[in-house]
C-alpha cells in the first residue's frame, strides 16, 4: 500500500470506526453503499410508478399534474415525489462514497477490475435519469437545464438540427420533444438497473439488500424529510423569459455552472477526459498480481467447498477429468482469481495434521501454500519460550503485526485470515505447539477480500464447513479484527489474552518423545 | 456503547444525512441571469446561395455521360458561407462565417449565439449576406429595442417571411 492510499484508508477507518460505534459493524452504513444503492433505486422506481399514474405529459399539463400531486394530493402524492427527489439525491451521495472507498481500500485492481470498470458507466446513466427528472416538472429548473444541456449537445455538431432551437420561445416548443424527454427518463433508469445487475456479476453472493435495520432506518429518514421539507416545483417555465435565480439540486447539477461558463467542447473533452481515467484506473497502476490458485485433482475429491467459500467466483465444479470415482473436479479461473487464498481455507485436505511432505491440499495458493504455512507454523512455534504461548495469525491487509512478536507470541501473515484451514488452530494447540491461538485482519466487516472474515468467524463458531472441532478449548482461541488502524486495541486485546492464558490449568503434558508429525499417530488424532 | 447512546449516535447520524441532502436538494440558489439583465438570443438555420452557378451542359459532355444520367444542366452542391453581423447601441458585438454544414458543404449553416445584456432601450442592427457577393450585405434589420429584466428576446431569420424576424 502506498503512502497517501494508507492514510486515506486509516481516514475513512476512523469514521468506520465512529459509525461502527453507533451503528455495530454488522449496521454500519459504510460497509453497505452499495446495497443502500440498490436500496435508493428501489425507492426511486416504486415512487417513479406512483407519480407516473397521475403525471400528465402534455407541455402545460405536466406541471399542473405536479402541482395537484404536490398540493392536493400531498399526503401520498406529494411524499412520493418528495421520495422520489431525496431517494434519487442520497443515491448519488452512496454512489460516491461507494467509488471513494472501493478506490482508498484498493478493492478495483488486478482480477476485481471487472467491478471498477462497470460502475464507471453507471455514473453517466445516474446522471441521465437525474437530470431527465428534473425536465418532466417544466418549471424554470426545468427550462434552464433543457436549454443548458441541448447546447451542450449542440457543441458537439453532430447533430444536423439545433436542439436547443427547440426551446428557442413559446413558439417553436413542441409537444413532440417533451414526450421523448418522458420517454427518456423512463428508459434510462431501466437501462440503469440492467447495468447494475451487470456491475455486480463477478462477486459471489453479491448483497443487493442492505440489512433490514439500515433498510428501515434510511427509509424513516427520507420519509421524514419528505414531511418536513416536501419536494416542490418552482415558477412554470416560461421560454419568453430567461431564468435568473434558481433554485439547484447540486447533486445532480453541479457540472451546469461550468457549462455556462466554458465551451461546450472543452466540457466534453473534460468529461471524456475524466471518463477514460476513472475507466483506465484499475491499470494505473496494475496490481501486481500473484498466482492464482491451483487444484490437485489427486487430492480433490470434488465436494464444492472451494466454489462455496470463493468471494469472486472464480471457482466452479467441472465434470471429473481423472477417471477417478469422483463425479466432480473444482477448476479455477485465472483471470478471477485474486489470489485470496479463501478456497485453501474451504478445503477439507488442508490440514497440517498430514505430514509435510504429504501437505498438498485439493486447492493451493502457489506462493503462499499450505506446507510452507505448516513448516512456518512448526519453525516458530519451536522458537517460542515459556508457559502460555500464542501463535497469531493475520492478515496482510490489517494492521502491522512485526511489533506483536516477543519471546512467548509469535507471528504469521496470510493474504487473508480465511486462508486458515481451522484444522491449524486445532493442529498447534493439540499438538501443543502453543497454548493459545490469536487471529487477527481488517476490521470488522470491512473485509479486504468481501467475505473471508465473515467465512473464518463462522468456521470458528462450527457454523460453517470446515468446523473447528469442539475439542478445541474457545477459551485458547482468541481474535480481534483491528484494521489498520487499530493496532493499539490490537495490542490490549492480545495482551488480556496473554493474560488469560498464563492462569488456565496447563494443557496435558506433550507425550514425551513423541515426533510432532509422526504419520501414524497423526492418522489416528484427525480420525478421533 | 449503551443502546441509548447508540439511539442518539444513530439518530445523529441519521438527521446529518437528511440535512445534506435536503439542503443541496434546492440550495443554495443558481445565479444563471443576474435578475437586471435580459438575453438577446440569435437562432437561425439557413442555406446560403450555391458557390457555383448552374452550368448548361454542351452537347460534347453530355454524349460522354451514361445515357441514364443525363441532364441539361451541372448544379455544384457547395453552398457559400453565411456571413452575420449583430450591432447594438452603435457597437459591433458578433461577427461570424458560418460555414455550410454537410460533408459537401451543401447543407444550412446554423447560427446560435446568446448575448446577455443590460434590461432597457436599445438600439439593434442584425446583418446577413447569404449570396456569392463578397462585401456587403443581402438582408438587414434594425429596430429600437425595450427589453424588460429577464426577457429572451429572439432574432430568428425566416426568408419566407421577408428575413429577420424580432420577438
Ligand atoms: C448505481 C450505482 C452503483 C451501485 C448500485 C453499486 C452497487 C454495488 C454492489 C451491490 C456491489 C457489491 C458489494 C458486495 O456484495 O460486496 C458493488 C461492488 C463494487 N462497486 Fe459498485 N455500485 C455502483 C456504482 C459504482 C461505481 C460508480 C463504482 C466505481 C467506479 C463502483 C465500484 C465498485 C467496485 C470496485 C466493487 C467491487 C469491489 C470488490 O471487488 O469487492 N460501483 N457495487
Ligand atoms: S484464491 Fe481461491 S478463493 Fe481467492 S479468488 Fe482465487 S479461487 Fe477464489
Ligand atoms: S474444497 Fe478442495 S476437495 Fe473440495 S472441490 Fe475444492 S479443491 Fe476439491
Amino acid at each position: 500500500m502506498t503512502g497517501p492510499r494508507k492514510i486515506a484508508r486509516a481516514a475513512f477507518e476512523s469514521v468506520d470506526k465512529l459509525f461502527d460505534r453507533a451503528f455495530t459493524p454488522a449496521l454500519n452504513p459504510l460497509y453497505h453503499l452499495g446495497t443502500l444503492g440498490w436500496f435508493f433505486y428501489w425507492i426511486v422506481i416504486v415512487s417513479g410508478i406512483y407519480l407516473y399514474i397521475f403525471f400528465d405529459t402534455g407541455i402545460s399539463q405536466a406541471y399542473e399534474s405536479l402541482e395537484y400531486i404536490t398540493n392536493v394530493q400531498w399526503y401520498a402524492g406529494g411524499v412520493m415525489r418528495s421520495l422520489h427527489r431525496y431517494a434519487s439525491d442520497a443515491l448519488i451521495i452512496v454512489i460516491m462514497l461507494h467509488l471513494l472507498r472501493e478506490f482508498v481500500m484498493d478493492r478495483y485492481r488486478g482480477a476485481r477490475w471487472f467491478s471498477w470498470f462497470t460502475g464507471v458507466p453507471l455514473i453517466w446513466l445516474v446522471f441521465a435519469c437525474g437530470i431527465s427528472g428534473y425536465w418532466m416538472v417544466w418549471d424554470v429548473l426545468a427550462q434552464y437545464i433543457a436549454i443548458a444541456s441541448t447546447e451542450w449537445l449542440d457543441s458537439l455538431g453532430i447533430f444536423g438540427q439545433s436542439i436547443a432551437r427547440n426551446f428557442l420561445n413559446s413558439e417553436t416548443l413542441s409537444g413532440r420533444f417533451f414526450t421523448l424527454m418522458v420517454f427518456i427518463h423512463i428508459a434510462v433508469p431501466l437501462f440503469t438497473l440492467l447495468a447494475m445487475w451487470i456491475h455486480i456479476q463477478r462477486q459471489r453472493d453479491a448483497k443487493v439488500n442492505p440489512p433490514v435495520g439500515l433498510a428501515v432506518g434510511t427509509l424513516g429518514m427520507l420519509l421524514a424529510l419528505s414531511f418536513i421539507e416536501p419536494a416542490v416545483s418552482q415558477p412554470p417555465a416560461n421560454l419568453d423569459m430567461v431564468p435568473a435565480i434558481i433554485n439547484f439540486d447540486w447533486f445532480y447539477l453541479a457540472p451546469y455552472p461550468f457549462l455556462d461558463r466554458l465551451p461546450g467542447l472543452t466540457m466534453w473533452a473534460l468529461a471524456g477526459a475524466g471518463t477514460l481515467l476513472l475507466l483506465a484506473l484499475p491499470w494505473l497502476p496494475p496490481l501486481r498480481r500473484k498466482a492464482a490458485a491451483v487444484v490437485d485433482l489427486g487430492n480433490c475429491n470434488g465436494c464444492g467447498r472451494c466454489v462455496d467459500d470463493c468471494p469472486f467466483d472464480a471457482v466452479s465444479l467441472q465434470p471429473r477429468t481423472d477417471g477417478t470415482e469422483f463425479s466432480e473436479e473444482a477448476i479455477v479461473s485465472n483471470d478471477l482469481c485474486t489470489s485470496c487464498g479463501i478456497c485453501v481455507g474451504a478445503c477439507p485436505t488442508s490440514t497440517p495434521f498430514r505430514r509435510t511432505a504429504e501437505l498438498v491440499p485439493g486447492i493451493d495458493l502457489p506462493d503462499q501454500g499450505m506446507r510452507a504455512l505448516r513448516e512456518k507454523t512448526l519453525a516458530i512455534a519451536e522458537k517460542l519460550t515459556g508457559t502460555a504461548r500464542i501463535i497469531v495469525y493475520g492478515c496482510e491487509h490489517g494492521p502491522g503485526l512485526e511489533k506483536l512478536e516477543t519471546g512467548q507470541i509469535g507471528v504469521i501473515k496470510l493474504p487473508c485470515i480465511a486462508q486458515l484451514p481451522p484444522a491449524f488452530i486445532d493442529f498447534v494447540i493439540s499438538r501443543r505447539h502453543a497454548e493459545g491461538v490469536f487471529l487477527t485482519g481488517c476490521s470488522e466487516g470491512n473485509c479486504h477480500y468481501r467475505l473471508g472474515q465473515h467465512w473464518e468467524d463462522q468456521r470458528l463458531a462450527g457454523e460453517r464447513d470446515p468446523y473447528l472441532r469442539k475439542r478445541v478449548p474457545t477459551d485458547r482461541v482468541g481474535k480481534y479484527w483491528a484494521g489498520i488502524t487499530g493496532s493499539k486495541h490490537l495490542q490490549q486485546e492480545l495482551a488480556a489474552f496473554h493474560d488469560r492464558l498464563k492462569v488456565q490449568p496447563p494443557l496435558q503434558q506433550r507425550k514425551p518423545g513423541r515426533p510432532a508429525d509422526a504419520a501414524t499417530a497423526d492418522r489416528a488424532e484427525s480420525h478421533e | 456503547m449503551s443502546r441509548i447512546t447508540q439511539i442518539i449516535g444513530q439518530a445523529i447520524a441519521y438527521s446529518l444525512f437528511a440535512v445534506v441532502v435536503g439542503y443541496f436538494a434546492t440550495r443554495p440558489a443558481y445565479t444563471h441571469l443576474a435578475p437586471d439583465k435580459a438575453v438577446i438570443k440569435l437562432s437561425f438555420s439557413h442555406a446560403g446561395a450555391h458557390i457555383e452557378e448552374c452550368r448548361r451542359l454542351t452537347q460534347e459532355e453530355l454524349n460522354r455521360m451514361p445515357p441514364n444520367m443525363r441532364q441539361p444542366t451541372d448544379c455544384p452542391r457547395a453552398r457559400v458561407p453565411l456571413m452575420i453581423e449583430v450591432e447594438l447601441d452603435g457597437q459591433l458585438i458578433y461577427r461570424d462565417e458560418l460555414p455550410a454544414s454537410g460533408l459537401a458543404s451543401d447543407g444550412a449553416s446554423t447560427a446560435y449565439k446568446v448575448f446577455p445584456v443590460n434590461a432597457g432601450q436599445h438600439h439593434l442592427t442584425v446583418r446577413l449576406r447569404d449570396s456569392r457577393r463578397t462585401d456587403g450585405f443581402d438582408h438587414e434589420k434594425s429596430a429600437d429595442i425595450t427589453l424588460t429584466p429577464q426577457q429572451n428576446f429572439v432574432i430568428d431569420f425566416r426568408p419566407e417571411l421577408g428575413g429577420f424576424l424580432f420577438s
